[in-house]
């Protein structure tokens, strides 16, 4: 066992610690467990959205990217600025929505505001498939860190099922308190550890950043901007796009957002939360740097780009600091997925076909269904050779196809029925299942070509999840206009002390006793 | 439209339009291709614009009688 090794264990061990300390003392009922009491206030929301947001993908991935693709990376930088921009606005509506009526997630939101059971349980379960690839790529990167980091000693393919046993553990032990203690942490040990290597690298290899561009555009014209074959502007803008939208639409990220204290907290935070972005860019440099230092990398192997050149430029000791922030990055996100997921399978799949089921039950059922849902995660690393950037983006252009509908209900209610909703998620969502998802590489699996051959540039490289998103919103709308003042929308005021679900027909008497 | 609903929007059009017209590694500025610069300022820029929309809002909801929270 090395040192590197030894570190990113003393830091796994102190995560588990604080989990364990968060929870004690208090009574863990669902709400506590999942929304942690509603009582956070901006500091905390912050870590918490930052934590969640600041995954494996960032880490190993923006690098990887970056050796894989060069400017295609940027778009990294991008797509959050954006989205965040966009949660100004999106973010307190939806918590005022959902706060009075005392609403857990995002397939809850679904429910009260189409007044569909079945319209909850399509969004769980395209919700869950997203968070399915999105989780795997965590369990990937952490299968990268400690197979790397041991020298080869513990297999990618071992790693990856010390990782899916560590993550369910932490998340039945803990819930969201210890997610959010460890979030803390690994921003602080983050933020240092990659603004560091970002400056030390170009710095020690090249004298500056500025000429290890000038040599990255000797060995590579134009590698540092957005290539004309595939990874083109176009996809650039519409990859950007279809994050952008689909970043809030995450059931784990919607969590968040009702976590809050008060809805001013999502506005100052849209404030300082694109600065947290620029974090991505040194990542970025790191793989510049990877580029010219660390070159022969397969294409399957970019994502090893961070670690590798780490190992050759620092010691061990450090290269296990590099390592603990990317297990920390992988743990947060992850145990922010599993909870969701579970919550998501145990409330609104299991309850919305059973519901009559007691609160214990679900409850029960939810912790039960952590490992089950990281097995799936697990089968789904060992089934496909993709990179980390590939699956996030397949997990995009699934989750994204929920915006359309959420949009429409909070901007116009009543514009989309019922059916139009269910019609344009799930058109959307096959669209997206069509796709071929072959090839290993961002530029030959997210594009419409992949798709459809022969096509002008222009359309070839729009980002697939776009096209699908463009099918589902003709969809809604026109699906929606045929079958307009079938379904009523529920947009009234509530009272804080009005049972939810009222209208829907879910046993009253449990919501009370919470509220 | 409100000012503020303007303001936010730059940042879509600046990185999503934009991008045809600064892709490209040169020139380079502060050491970085001129790509990732672009998309670098509008990180920077985008919290500036948030900021004074939050302001602009601050002030709107002073205005209408602190009513609104």
């Amino acid at each position: 066992m090395n040192v590197a090794l030894l570190v990113i264990i003393a830091f796994l061990a102190l995560a588990v610690g604080l989990a364990l300390l968060a929870r004690r003392g208090r009574d863990m009922d669902l709400e506590q467990w999942t929304a942690g009491g509603r009582g956070f206030g901006a500091i905390f929301v912050f870590l918490l959205m930052a934590g969640e947001i600041y995954s494996t993908f960032t880490f190993l991935g923006g690098a990887g990217l970056v050796y894989g693709s060069g400017g295609a990376a940027y778009y990294i930088l991008g797509y959050g600025t954006l989205a965040y921009i966009l949660s100004y606005w999106l973010l307190p509506a939806v918590w005022r929505y959902c706060t009075p009526r005392k609403l857990l997630s995002q397939a809850d939101f679904f429910v009260a505001k189409y007044d569909s059971r079945s319209l909850g349980v399509i969004v769980s379960v395209v919700a869950v498939a997203a968070m399915i690839p999105y989780l795997a790529l965590q369990l990937k990167g952490l299968g990268i860190i400690v197979s790397s980091t041991s020298s080869g000693t513990i297999s990618a393919t071992a790693a990856v099922w010390i990782g899916a046993l560590v993550l369910s553990l932490y998340v039945v032990a803990s819930g969201i308190h210890g997610s959010a203690w460890t979030a803390a942490i690994k921003d602080v040990l983050t933020l240092s550890v990659v603004v560091f290597i970002g400056l030390y690298l170009p710095i020690h290899y090249f004298g500056s950043i500025g000429a290890m561009f000038h040599q990255v555009q000797d060995a590579k014209p134009g590698f540092a901007a957005l290539k004309g074959d595939q990874l083109s502007p176009v996809w650039f803008s519409s990859t950007v796009l279809l994050t952008a939208l689909g970043f809030y639409m995450w059931p784990h990220t919607f969590g968040s957002a009702l976590t809050a204290r008060n809805e001013d907290v999502f506005r100052r935070n849209a404030i300082f939360m694109p600065l947290y972005q620029l974090l991505i860019a040194f990542v970025l440099l790191v793989g510049f740097v990877a580029v010219l230092r660390l070159p022969g990398l397969g294409e399957s192997e970019t994502d090893l780009a961070l670690l590798g050149i780490s190992q050759r430029a620092f010691p061990d000791w450090f290269v296990g600091l590099i390592g603990s922030a990317g297990m920390l990055c992988a743990l947060v996100p992850g145990s922010m997925l599993l909870i969701a997921s579970a919550t998501i399978v145990a409330r609104n799949v299991y309850r919305g076909l059973n519901p009559h089921a007691s609160d214990a039950t679900v409850t029960t059922l939810t912790k039960l269904l952590v490992p089950v849902v990281a097995l799936g995660a697990v089968a789904f690393v060992f089934a496909g050779g993709q990179t980390i950037v590939t699956l996030l983006l397949l997990g995009y252009a699934l989750v994204t196809q929920l915006f359309p509908a959420l949009l429409w209900s909070l901007v116009r209610p009543g514009f989309v029925t019922r059916p139009g909703a269910i019609a344009g998620i799930v058109v959307g969502v096959g669209v997206v299942a069509a796709m071929t998802f072959s090839g290993a590489t961002p530029g030959s699996s997210t594009t419409l070509d992949a798709l459809v051959g022969g096509l002008p540039a222009w359309l070839a490289d729009l980002n697939l999840g776009v096209v699908a998103l463009g099918v589902n919103v003709v969809v809604t709308a026109a699906v929606s206009a045929g079958t307009r003042g079938s379904a009523p929308v529920d947009d009234r005021p509530v009272a804080a002390d009005e049972p939810r679900f009222a209208r829907t027909g879910e046993p009253a008497r449990q919501r009370v006793r919470q509220a | 439209m409100k000012v503020q609903h303007v303001l936010a929007a730059l940042p879509f059009v600046g990185i999503l339009v934009g991008m045809f017209f600064a892709n490209s590694v040169e020139p380079y500025v502060l050491g970085l291709p001129f790509a990732m610069f672009w998309v670098v300022m509008w990180v920077v820029v985008s919290a500036g614009l948030m900021a004074v929309v939050y302001r602009l809002d601050t002030r709107d909801r002073a205005r209408a009688g602190g009513d609104r929270r």
